[in-house]
């Protein structure tokens, strides 16, 4: 079941065409990987999904009764003012906001499920620290941990390890192949070509629009996919 | 001491004062729950702009006879959705805009009242406030205004941190950020009004800013610093018109002073607490 379908899809920036001609599907189950060079429009993709950027041109169409308060995501980059005043556990907890509707107040699942997502996550310990005084790292965490308690159907990764710790990367991996081992469907942006290759089935290689859209074991086969495999081995 | 306190209690007898002490408190409260929004999602120039509009529109409802309130509150709302408008669309065009419009209006509105009145006392207490502009129907009008604000604020609250935080999350996730942008400034707007006529024009949009920049001295928390932005304004403004009532200064501006030296102090307090 296709949870989302892009129709002939451009995306550019005031007329610059980033990527074009972009068709396919995510369907519900789908591990899917998109990677390619910096430039290529891997974020910019995302956030055509995430409705937050509209197509140039093209449809972006969502199917499967999929709402878009079912989404969980992490942006490549959070802007969030120096000054900001919220604890962890409140931003952790905002994403649990887009389940309420209308209505007021969190239920004691709401900061029950905020509550375990940091506990896989490991920053309990952080819960009523303030958010803009943590680490670089700590900071990823705790937005994948929001990101976590949004996503209800599909969630959306763009560069989710950068920064982790490598104890925390596989941990990491680990929880989101859990989560999808329990129905959730998984799109991330990932220089990794590595842990791609490991953890997802399905793999997406954009430049300038999609030149490779299969399964892992034909993307190793296929030219593109060794040269970049091959192409990223450093030892 | 018990002076201190018969004297109070005299002023208060006056219903003008106590007029001015119910709709202050209530707008002050509005203000400083709208205000840690405006402030964090750096909209603060869009009070500003807004008072000046504010300003335009009662000098312009005054010359033309209209009703001020029912004239200038419509006029200020879409002035509202278009700043926000056009601060959306690109940061520093934006900026140039918000000083042109609220410079604007300005002029338009001193034009207007001085065709009319001759420049005077009028024009003196629209730019600077005066106790005495407060009927009972503004009372009753902060009432419902604060009213709907809180029962917003409490209802929307978990929306309004997600969208004041982090705009592209939300958005992502379904949340109707554009709406609660334009819930936001359309509640300021009301609020401007509202508290413009007491605390002056000029002055209004410190009631806007002070006290959750005070508050985030020492808050680390969002609810924390709504908490205590809230009572901050709140307690300044009471303490302001008392003083102002003793002292025989303007209230406005004694308001602001207050809520000045209490910014001093937080700031103080939280450079001694972050060590
Ligand atoms: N806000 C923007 N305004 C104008 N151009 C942009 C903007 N954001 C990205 N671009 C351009 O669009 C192109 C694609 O950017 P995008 O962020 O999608 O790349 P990416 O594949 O995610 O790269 P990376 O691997 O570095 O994250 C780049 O050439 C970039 O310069
Ligand atoms: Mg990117």
């Amino acid at each position: 079941m296709a949870l989302i379908t892009c129709e002939n899809v451009s995306l550019g920036y005031e007329g610059l065409t980033v990527a074009k001609d972009i068709n396919f599907s995510i369907y519900q189950g789908d591990y899917l990987s998109v990677i390619g060079r910096n430039g290529s429009g891997k974020s910019t993709l995302l956030k055509a999904l995430l409705r937050i950027k509209e197509p140039e041109r093209g449809k972006i169409v969502y199917g499967g009764g999929l709402k878009q308060s079912e989404i969980g995501c992490l942006a490549q980059q959070t802007p969030v003012q120096k000054d900001f005043p919220a604890s962890v556990f409140e931003v952790v907890l905002s994403g649990r906001a887009p389940k309420r509707g209308l209505t007021p107040f969190y239920s004691r699942a709401d900061k029950k499920d905020a509550l375990d997502k940091m506990e896989l996550l490991g920053i309990t310990n952080l819960k009523e620290r303030c958010f803009r005084e943590l680490s670089g790292g700590q900071r990823q965490r705790a937005l994948l941990a929001r990101a976590m308690c949004a996503a209800e159907k599909i969630l959306f990764l763009d560069e989710p390890v950068t920064g982790l710790d490598p104890v925390v990367t596989t941990e990491f991996f680990n929880i989101i192949n859990e989560m999808h081992k329990n129905g959730m469907t998984i799109v991330m942006v990932s220089h990794d070509i590595h842990c791609a290759v490991k953890y997802s089935g399905r793999i997406i290689h954009m430049d300038g629009g999609i030149l490779f859209d299969g399964t892992v074991d034909e993307y190793k086969k296929s030219k593109i996919g060794a040269e970049f495999i091959g192409g990223h081995k450093h030892d | 001491m018990t002076d201190l306190f018969e004297y109070i209690s005299v002023m208060f007898s006056y219903t003008f004062i106590l007029r001015a002490l119910i709709a202050g408190a209530l707008v002050s409260l509005c203000a400083a729950l709208l205000g840690v929004s405006l402030v964090l999602k750096k909209y603060s120039m869009i009070g500003d702009g807004l008072s000046h509009v504010g300003f335009g529109a009662i000098a312009l409802a005054t010359a033309l006879n209209f009703a001020p309130m029912k004239f200038t509150v419509p006029v200020v709302v879409v002035a509202a959705v278009l700043l926000l408008r056009v601060s959306e669309s690109s940061k520093i065009k934006g900026d140039s805009a918000i000083a042109m419009i609220s410079t604007g209006a300005l002029a338009v509105g001193i034009l207007a009242a001085s065709m009319t009145t001759g420049m005077n006392t009028d024009i003196n207490s629209y730019l600077f406030g005066s106790i005495l502009a407060m009927t009972k129907e503004d009372v009753v009008l902060s009432a419902i205004l604060s009213f709907i604000v809180i029962v917003l604020f409490i209802v929307f609250y978990n929306k309004i941190f997600a969208v004041t935080f982090d705009e592209n999350f939300a958005a992502a996730t379904g949340t109707k950020v554009k709406a609660y942008n334009m819930l936001i400034a359309v509640l300021t707007s009301v609020t401007v009004v509202l508290g413009m006529r007491m605390m002056g024009a000029l002055l209004i949009s410190s009631l806007i800013i002070f006290p959750s920049l005070t508050a985030m001295r020492v808050c680390k928390k969002f609810k924390s610093v709504i908490f205590v932005s809230a009572l901050v304004s709140v307690l300044c403004f009471v303490a302001g018109l008392i003083i102002s009532y003793i002292a025989s200064t303007p209230t406005g501006a004694t308001v602001v002073v207050l809520n000045i030296a209490v910014f001093l102090i937080f700031a103080a307090a939280g450079k001694i607490i972050n060590k």
